[in-house]
């Protein structure tokens, strides 16, 4: 089963004098239950707009959504909210609640709210601190928390781990690892590090100016893509097809490329995610390879 | 047990996997019926990708090494001494074939080779 598909959505906000007029062009792409996948894509390129469009929060012009097997349009996805954990890219609490005040709501407000998860979560945070006096890592840290602690099966996280330090983005991963330990949950997380992702994803999902370029199976996409290191001689060598950017300099070229094309005696290296999405986006070339 | 993944070789992960636990199995550190590591257990553990354990897997279980029982896990199959004496083929020829390059580049003849192998035995 697919904890999450996106048929066909399609949104545009028309150009204002206040505003950049915007368009997602027809994204599909689905999430299998039990894996984690990650979204990427340049600032604009309307990552928070389809997640926005997941939670039903934005209506889309056309396509389909189906969340947890309920598409999200139908009035029975007030139901699957229950279910769904969400954190969003800027904070929503009350700036004079404590993580104690946020127990008590939450209570009430999700069946299934489980407080010893939601505590051992915000681990050495004072609980009876105001949410105002918090630090960044401890104000990201709090809706994380209470996005995993009512059981939910979809976690949907916007720039999480951004402007954070090292030690609290890998606290995160480990929590993701944790929350995905039982095999019915799935999670979406947008970021920018791209780092982060490559450790906690089984999918990853590019988008770029409102498109979607690629959604592969990481691992599958890694071992198949190679960084070539070479000269332009050596470089005319490899089947055009099967490049799918270069950058030029006056030492040399490198580019990415599929490791079936590259012949031996060629360097080449284990290519990144950030590799790959930068070499998407700007290694234009004539007659390439698409992912 | 100790999985070690290798960032660098260039090896695709699953195989990599495989290969170790294969080698646990084939030298007893594994013992038949032992349940292997969970696939969520072990790709949390080493931070890999659930679909690439599970693939090692399925690949393990292909191969007869491991058999998989709905709702428990994985476990090490019976010993299939076929299955092992093959493995030790596989590897004999591999290094034979390279015992054939090395051979051919330093000019030593096949005769001078079976004395090698001889003398080895003897000792």
């Amino acid at each position: 089963m697919n904890a999450l598909e996106v048929k066909n959505i399609y949104k545009s906000y028309k150009k204002t004098k206040r505003a950049e007029g915007f368009e997602l062009k027809n994204i599909s792409f689905s999430l299998p239950s039990g894996c984690v996948m990650g979204l990427i894509g340049e600032n604009g390129a309307g990552k928070s707009t389809l997640i926005k469009l997941i939670c039903g929060i934005a209506r889309a012009d056309g396509g389909e959504i189906t969340v947890l097997g309920t598409e999200n349009t139908s009035r029975k996805f007030t139901f699957t909210k229950r279910d769904m954990g969400v954190v969003l890219d800027y904070p929503c609490f009350p700036t004079k609640f404590t993580a104690n005040d946020i127990n008590r709501i939450m209570r009430r407000a999700y069946t299934d709210w489980n407080e010893n998860i939601f505590f051992k979560c915000l681990g050495t945070i004072d609980t009876d601190l105001k949410y105002g006096s918090y630090s960044k890592g401890m104000k990201a840290l709090l809706p994380i928390a209470v996005a995993m602690s009512h059981n939910a099966k979809l976690l949907i996280m916007d720039e999480p781990t951004s402007g954070l330090d090292p030690i609290v983005r890998d606290e995160i991963l480990d929590m993701i690892n944790e929350f995905t330990r039982e095999e019915n949950r799935s999670v979406l997380i947008s970021s920018h590090i791209l780092s982060d992702l490559e450790k906690a994803c089984d999918y990853i999902a590019y988008i770029s100016r409102g498109e979607l370029k690629f959604c592969e199976e990481k691992d599958d996409m890694l071992d198949k893509l190679v960084i070539v290191k070479c000269g332009e001689d050596e470089l005319n060598v490899i089947d055009r097809r099967k490049v799918i950017g270069v950058r030029k300099s006056d030492f040399g070229i490198e580019a990415l490329a599929y490791r079936n094309a590259v012949t031996g005696g060629i360097h080449c290296e284990k290519a990144t995610i950030e590799d790959i999405m930068i070499y998407t986006a700007k290694g234009d070339l004539e007659g390439g390879a698409r992912i | 047990m100790n999985i070690i993944i290798n960032n660098t070789s260039g090896v695709p992960i699953y195989e990599q996997i495989y290969a170790q636990l294969k080698n646990e199995i084939i030298s007893g550190a594994l013992k038949e019926n032992e349940p292997l590591p969970s696939i969520r257990g072990l790709a949390k553990g080493l931070r890999i990708s659930v679909i690439t354990t599970k693939r090692a897997y399925e690949e393990l279980e292909r191969s007869g090494y491991i058999y998989t029982l709905a709702g428990k896990g994985s476990f090490v199959a019976k010993r299939n001494n076929e299955l092992i004496l093959e493995e030790y083929l596989k590897e004999i020829e591999s290094h034979l074939e390279r015992i054939s390059k090395l051979a051919r580049a330093a000019n030593i003849g096949k005769n001078e080779l079976i004395d090698m192998l001889n003398a080895l035995e003897e000792d």
